[in-house]
């Protein structure tokens, strides 16, 4: 009887608050630093952080998404086994690429500040990752898709204003260009990135 | 081969550049967008920046891993000093650029830090509520007044710039710096040309230090650090030209929506 009161009462909680429940981005920003955080702290190899800090980013990085902007308009000439191929290959580079970045600091102390709503689609949350003594303070801004509004995901970092999807995007079309537009290079350079 | 290489700059330059004046900022973000900016040399650009990467290894990153574990009180005396000598060459650009008030406050924080602060190792005037403003070139000045880029250039040792700024920087060695004048042109015997070649070269150690981490980072990480390198110069440019940290369409929503939808 007892039991069947809880489940009714978990029933009516989840219901009544579920459809309503929006994460809102300064918080998600805030919870992504605070798990990242306790990985940086914890006294683990660097490759287990980086295993550990590939599944936060596989839940709150919009990896697909940032893998066909960065490819810019070469993804409109793909055909599909060849989009499929890229998406695995990003992947795995961009994982790679973002946990060790990431797993290089220890103990990082990062600011949430402010947050600025561009549209319905996008939040900029204002973040500060403080002086370590040896470096000033950073201005990471993220900018942040909220059009689901129970699953915000990154959709890029501003780092003292300098765009990383941005960066990447012109990384891509350099490694394009010098081998002629041969979408194979990229897939080469990616899969070389990922395997070292 | 000095003259040689300044005829094909500025040819490079007035080639790509265009010399309308623009007081709009939407034109000025638009001309000096990283991706407008083409890479006339790049074969020549990439071995330079070899050069320098591999000089990198050998001396600036060696002296900058020493200099980073130096006392904080001392990194920050030889940063103030720095920027405070900085100040002789952004108050006539702030002038230039029609920024009075910038140029006032950057005269009163050049007199209070050379004085009271002991040649600038102290801000002093940050204390005294004279905020540091961003620093200001004869580049940024021509890129106010309408000028593009030109071409992307790696210059040796000195790295990434563009056609327009390398040109604007000659204007240092011929006046503009009264730095340069007093060290270099003039015989003042208070202060030589070693003095002002020092100061070059420590900017350049200070730089790599404050940014150790970022750019062993970037490298490791990169799948072509040229082009890494080349990206985040270039946006970091438009910025300063703009004078904001703001962020400056980082994103074509109409590339995102395209994405979304398929």
């Amino acid at each position: 009887m007892k039991l069947n009161k809880a489940l009714i009462s978990i029933i009516i909680f989840f219901t009544t608050f579920a459809n309503a429940y929006s994460m809102d981005a300064e918080v998600f920003v805030q919870s992504t630093i605070n798990r990242a955080s306790e990985i940086l702290n914890e006294n683990i190899s660097k490759q287990e952080k980086m295993d550990k800090l590939k599944i936060v980013a596989k839940e709150t990085v919009d990896i697909k998404g940032i893998g066909f902007y960065t490819l810019g308009s070469v993804r409109k000439t793909l055909d599909g086994s060849q989009k499929s191929e890229y998406s695995k290959l990003f992947e795995r580079y961009f994982l790679k690429s973002f946990s060790s970045r990431l797993a290089e600091y220890s103990n990082p102390e990062i600011d949430v500040n402010s947050k600025e709503v561009l549209n319905e689609n996008y939040t900029i949350v204002n973040s500060i990752l403080k002086s370590d003594g040896q470096r000033p303070d950073i201005k990471i801004d993220w900018r942040i898709y909220t059009k689901k509004k129970d699953s915000p995901l990154i959709r890029d970092l501003i780092i003292e204003g300098l765009s990383l999807a941005r960066t990447q995007k012109e990384e891509f079309a350099s490694i394009l260009n010098t081998n002629n537009g041969d979408i194979n290079s990229l897939f080469q350079a990616l899969d070389t990135f990922a395997k070292n | 081969m000095y003259k040689k290489l300044l005829i094909i700059l500025i040819t490079t330059f007035a080639l790509t550049s265009n010399l309308s004046a623009s007081s709009d900022g939407e034109l000025l973000l638009k001309k000096n967008e990283p991706t407008e900016v083409k890479d006339c040399f790049e074969k020549l650009n990439r071995a330079t920046f070899a050069f320098n990467n591999a000089l990198d290894g050998i001396l600036f990153k060696p002296v900058a891993s020493v200099y980073r574990v130096l006392p904080s009180p001392v990194r920050s005396g030889v940063s103030n000093s720095l920027d405070n000598l900085s100040n002789l060459v952004t108050i006539p650009n702030n002038i230039l650029q029609g920024e009075f008030k910038k140029a006032g406050v950057n005269t009163g924080r050049l007199l209070l830090n050379s004085t009271i602060g002991i040649f600038g190792l102290v801000d002093v005037a940050t204390y005294m509520g004279l905020e540091e403003y961003e620093k200001e070139d004869y580049g940024q000045s021509l890129a106010k007044h309408g000028v593009g880029p030109g071409c992307y250039i790696v210059l040796p040792v000195l790295g990434p710039s563009t056609a327009r700024d390398t040109v604007a920087s000659t204007l240092n060695f011929l006046g503009g710096d009264p730095w340069y004048n007093v060290t270099v042109r003039t015989d003042t015997h208070y202060v030589s040309h070693e003095d002002y070649y020092a100061s070059k070269v420590t900017g350049g150690v200070d730089f790599r230090a404050k940014n150790y981490n970022s750019i062993e980072n970037l490298k490791e990480n990169s799948v072509d650090f040229y082009a890494s390198v080349k990206s985040l110069y270039l946006q970091d440019r438009q910025q300063k030209i703009l004078n904001s940290k703001k962020i400056i369409s980082t994103q074509d929503d109409s590339d995102w929506e395209e994405i979304d939808n398929n």
